[in-house]
């Protein structure tokens, strides 16, 4: 039952294959395997959302899911969406509203803001705070949070025209 | 003292003091390169897990570990007995709180268990998950006892004693009678009584408590990367009870992920860590999982209150009576005891007020439930929440506004520096100038007149304010004069690199407030470069200079009054260089934006990395007989004053939905007094976060306990905390009263937001429900209590 089982995947565009206990978490895996240290674990029993990152494109819990379900699938987490640049304006918005004080939730809200951008390019206050609904953060109070997404959104809208 | 008739620094046209900078290290923290504890991975590292007692009362009657010993993987399984030898015991006692007492503690039970979650058998193993399997392998044969959890019947005769050789389970009593209380009550016009409680609730911070303990038997010395706030009290725990040579203890600190006074207390799992990395020789790491952090970490609050206050009939309050029982679980948490909240609580319960009448006793009480010990706050939500429900409660009684009542009953401006009846002395605050700000920048008068609009449409809503003060840099008086080796001091080292740029290792310590940002603002200022210049160090015991690290709002004030003194020590140094070699005296030279300038006219003379290079690598260029000390180091104390108290003003809006319970928060304003602020966007930060903590406290937040002393709600599913979609947006606004007692004014404004919201926002609610003639004072306060107050369920 514990046997290790092979898996692929595509983790911030660079192919991995490992051998991983089945119930290795993918948080865990992206962690203690291959070093991304960028997503944290928080509660591991899916509510607080540091763990999220994105599978297929979309926002899920690393501390839910297994990596052994990711075979084939492509994952990215806050290092890649650095790399990639994908969330810098994000992040220089974090950084400029102090929408982060000790960072740990950071990743989490990071991304799950992306996913919220990219459904919604314009979203209102209230849709914002309901969209980071399961990131919890203990540090700032979430304001300068919503303010650093919502000037993110306004600026790429700008940009755009 | 405080040289401010000077020209200070802080006046010229390029300080940075008062700017919105925002955090340089904060970019690593967004783009996930940060190094929490958790992250570091050390050669031949072995991980901990803990076999925790399901009981909150049991004595231990065997241990049985084959079974977990036999798993592939597993290291060591390890008992109390074979930790004897590693480890001595500690005791939860501070000689100034007359009176206090407790019981040992230890890394692992000692044949008792006295809380749900103690550690009694540490599995160590190659990994985490191995280290958890095996604990679910230990057989431990319990006996249980009674348990007991309820602290208003903890000291009745019929209640057992948790720990028989103390004699009962009292741990901290304290009472002040002053003035006349019974007369102003006598005299009184109106009088109104109350009781209250505070709910017990717990840190949360994101990142659990993290610890890798490294012993390296070659050299005997310690290493100890920790997720701590005082880096150098750890250090001499650590090496104390281990019984190493505190010289050879090295902490360090990286990134910590949340801290609120939770990582401050010394914790026997993370003490275990440190006893079997001596036994093994290796690194020993034990991260806490959310489940064993709910259990284990230092609980909060746990008040019962009584409390009347007594009012003229101008409105003025002339006295206040308390009483309040708090319970603390099976020990007072070493070092800091679980003394000093319930000692805030006595010191400061109405305290903007001119009230000498006050009658106050408050007890400790030992039960079989989670320790609880200092948080945010400390103390300050329940003396806050009491001073200013009473007070509203008297204006409702004398028909007169809140806001007026809180006027004509605050400390007169003219009365500082003043003496509260608890002796706290206070040097100046600014109650009627934050209030008047407050109702000013919330429209008080438009808002009223809308809750009035709206009431008539069956919308309640409910204006709640809460005026308070905040201890904050304290002096030895905290701790240091109890006999703890918790330094109230602090120190900054400071340094001229060749390249022009500074470097500044300072002993406060960075949890994300910000506090290397405003070290770099205070020393760019002082010396005379950009705040890009400079580099700060924190939270290396090797490298820093020794302090106290960050505790009762001490870092900017405490620390920062440090930095602005080594920094004026190094450019009076750099200019007496400068001025030995161009030929001047160097009062005629000034430091301006990493420039040696002529004092009058700024004319350029030479850059700083000009000045690096010569005393650097070309000393014999130097003037005879000049020894340039591009290093400096200063110290700073508060001496003048025990504490340097800052005040504020909050008001919540909210509004309560009386068909479902569900309590709105529409917006929240704060009007602080820190003194001099040296960073506007993070002071408003801080008081965010910490407001947001607060409303947590009123709203959500409870360790809820079976009569037998299980934790019922420990996760994070069950234990709710503040998510964004129900918090306010939060309006921060100053007054500026600067301390006298340090050159810089600064004083802490890390933990006001959560001394005010509980109490604005029980206000604020029971203003809402004013005309259902019913209030609320038990927190949190839930749908379902608000229904019940409402004789809805
Ligand atoms: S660690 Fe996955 S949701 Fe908390
Ligand atoms: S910044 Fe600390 S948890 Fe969000």
């Amino acid at each position: 039952m514990t046997a290790p089982i092979i898996v692929t995947l595509t983790v911030n565009g660079e192919p991995v294959n490992r051998a991983v206990e089945p119930r290795l978490t993918l948080a865990d895996f992206l962690r203690d395997e291959l070093g991304l240290k960028g997503t944290h674990v928080g509660c591991e029993h899916g509510v607080c959302g540091a763990c999220t990152v994105h599978l297929n494109g979309a926002t899920v819990r690393g501390c839910l899911t297994f990596a052994v379900q990711c075979e084939g699938a492509e994952v990215e987490t806050v290092e890649g969406g650095t790399d990639s640049g994908r969330l810098k304006d994000l992040q220089d918005e974090f950084v400029a509203r102090n929408a982060l004080q000790c960072g740990y939730c950071t990743p989490g809200m990071l991304l799950s803001a992306a996913e919220l951008l990219e459904q919604n390019p314009a979203p209102s206050r209230d849709e914002i705070r309901e969209h980071l609904s399961g990131n919890y953060c203990r540090c700032t109070g979430y304001q300068a949070i919503v303010d650093a997404i919502e000037t993110t959104a306004r600026k790429r809208v700008e940009l755009e025209r | 003292m405080s040289d401010r008739s000077a020209v200070s620094v802080l006046d010229t046209p390029n300080s940075y003091i008062g700017r919105s900078v925002s955090r340089p290290n904060a970019k690593r923290l967004a783009q996930g390169r940060a190094t929490y504890v958790d992250d570091i991975m050390l050669p031949r590292m072995v991980h901990l897990a803990f076999c925790r007692s399901p009981y909150a009362h049991a004595e231990i009657l065997s241990i049985d570990g084959t079974a977990a010993l036999a798993l592939p993987g597993v290291l060591r399984v390890v008992t109390m007995a074979d930790l004897q030898d590693y480890c001595t015991p500690w005791v939860g006692v501070l000689d100034h709180l007359k009176g206090i007492k407790s019981a040992p503690q230890w890394p692992l039970a000692n044949g008792k268990v006295f809380f749900q979650g103690e550690p009694v058998v540490a599995i160590v193993a190659s990994n985490r998950a191995i280290a958890e399997d095996a604990a679910d392998l230990i057989e431990v044969d319990y006996k249980e006892l009674p348990p007991v959890t309820d602290a208003e019947t903890a000291l009745d005769p019929d209640t057992p004693v948790i720990h028989p050789e103390l004699g009962d389970n009292l741990c901290f009593e304290r009472s002040i009678d002053s003035g006349d209380v019974d007369a102003a009550f006598a005299s009184a016009a109106v009088v109104v009584e109350e009781s209250f409680h505070f709910n017990r609730h717990t840190a949360v911070t994101l990142e659990p408590r993290s610890i890798i303990c490294d012993y390296n038997p070659a050299d005997e010395n310690l290493t100890l990367h920790m997720s701590v706030q005082c880096p150098h009290m750890s250090k001499h725990l650590y090496a104390k009870h281990l019984g190493l040579d505190e010289n050879k203890v090295r902490v360090i600190c990286k990134d910590i992920g949340g801290s609120f006074g939770l990582k401050i207390h010394t914790y026997s799992d993370e003490m275990a860590a440190g006893a079997l990395t001596v036994m093994l020789g290796r690194p020993v790491k034990f991260i806490a999982d959310r489940l064993e952090s709910f259990v284990t970490d230092i609980h909060a609050r746990d008040h019962r209150v009584t409390a009347k206050m007594a009012f003229a009939q101008d409105g003025e309050v002339t006295a206040v009576e308390m009483d309040d029982i708090t319970g603390i679980g099976p020990y007072s948490v070493y070092p800091r005891s679980s003394g000093i909240e319930m000692n805030q609580v006595v010191n400061l319960t109405a305290g903007p007020y001119k009230h000498l009448n006050y009658r106050v006793r408050a007890r400790a009480v030992f039960q079989n439930k989670g320790v609880m010990c200092q948080y945010r706050g400390v103390g300050h939500p329940i003396a806050v929440a009491v001073g200013e429900a009473l007070v509203d409660k008297g204006a409702a009684a004398l028909g007169m506004d809140p806001a007026e009542v809180r006027r004509r009953s605050f400390i007169p401006d003219d009365a500082y520096p003043y003496t509260s009846p608890s002796g706290a002395i206070y040097e100046r605050q600014s109650h009627r100038q934050s209030l008047d700000k407050l109702v000013t920048i919330m429209d008080y008068e438009g808002l009223r007149r809308e809750q009035r609009a709206l009431r008539e449409r069956g919308v309640y809503r409910g204006i709640g304010f809460a005026s308070l003060i905040e201890v904050t840099n304290p002096s030895p008086a905290f701790y240091g004069v109890g006999g703890a080796r918790i330094a109230s001091q602090d120190g900054c080292t400071i340094r001229l690199d060749p390249t022009g740029g500074i470097t500044c290792a300072t002993g406060v310590t960075e949890q994300g407030q910000g506090t290397e940002t405003i070290i770099a603002q205070i020393a760019a200022s002082a010396v005379g470069v950009a705040p890009g210049q400079v580099r700060v160090i924190t939270g290396d015991t090797d490298v820093v200079p020794y302090g106290g690290g960050t505790w009762a709002s001490r870092g900017a004030g405490i620390g920062g009054e440090a930095a602005l003194q080594a920094g004026k020590e190094l450019r009076r140094n750099i200019l007496e260089v400068a001025g030995a070699i161009l030929q001047t005296a160097p009062e005629n030279l000034d430091v301006r934006d990493g420039m040696i300038v002529d004092a009058k006219g700024f004319n350029e003379r030479m850059p700083l990395a000009e000045l690096g290079r010569l005393v650097y690598f070309r000393g014999d260029t130097l003037p005879d007989g000049l020894q340039p000390e591009l290093v400096a180091t200063k110290h700073y104390v508060s001496r003048s004053y025990p504490f340097a108290f800052t005040n504020a003003a909050h008001a919540c809006l909210a509004e309560v939905d009386v068909e479902t319970g569900l309590v709105s928060l529409l917006k929240y304003w704060v009007v602080e007094d820190c003194g001099t602020v040296i960073n506007p966007l993070l002071v408003a930060e801080q008081t965010r976060g910490g407001v947001v903590q607060g409303i947590g406290a009123a709203l959500y937040e409870e360790c809820l306990y079976s009569p037998e002393g299980q934790m019922i709600n420990g996760s994070m599913a069950d234990y709710l905390v503040p998510m964004a979609a129900e918090m306010p947006e939060i309006y921060v606004d100053h007054v500026t009263t600067p301390t006298e007692t340090s050159e810089l004014g600064a004083k802490g404004v890390g933990e006001a937001g959560t001394a005010g919201a509980p109490g604005a926002v029980m206000n604020a609610i029971n203003d809402a429900l004013e005309p259902f003639d019913t209030r609320l004072s038990h927190m949190p306060f839930t749908p379902d209590k608000i229904l019940r107050a409402l004789g809805k369920t």
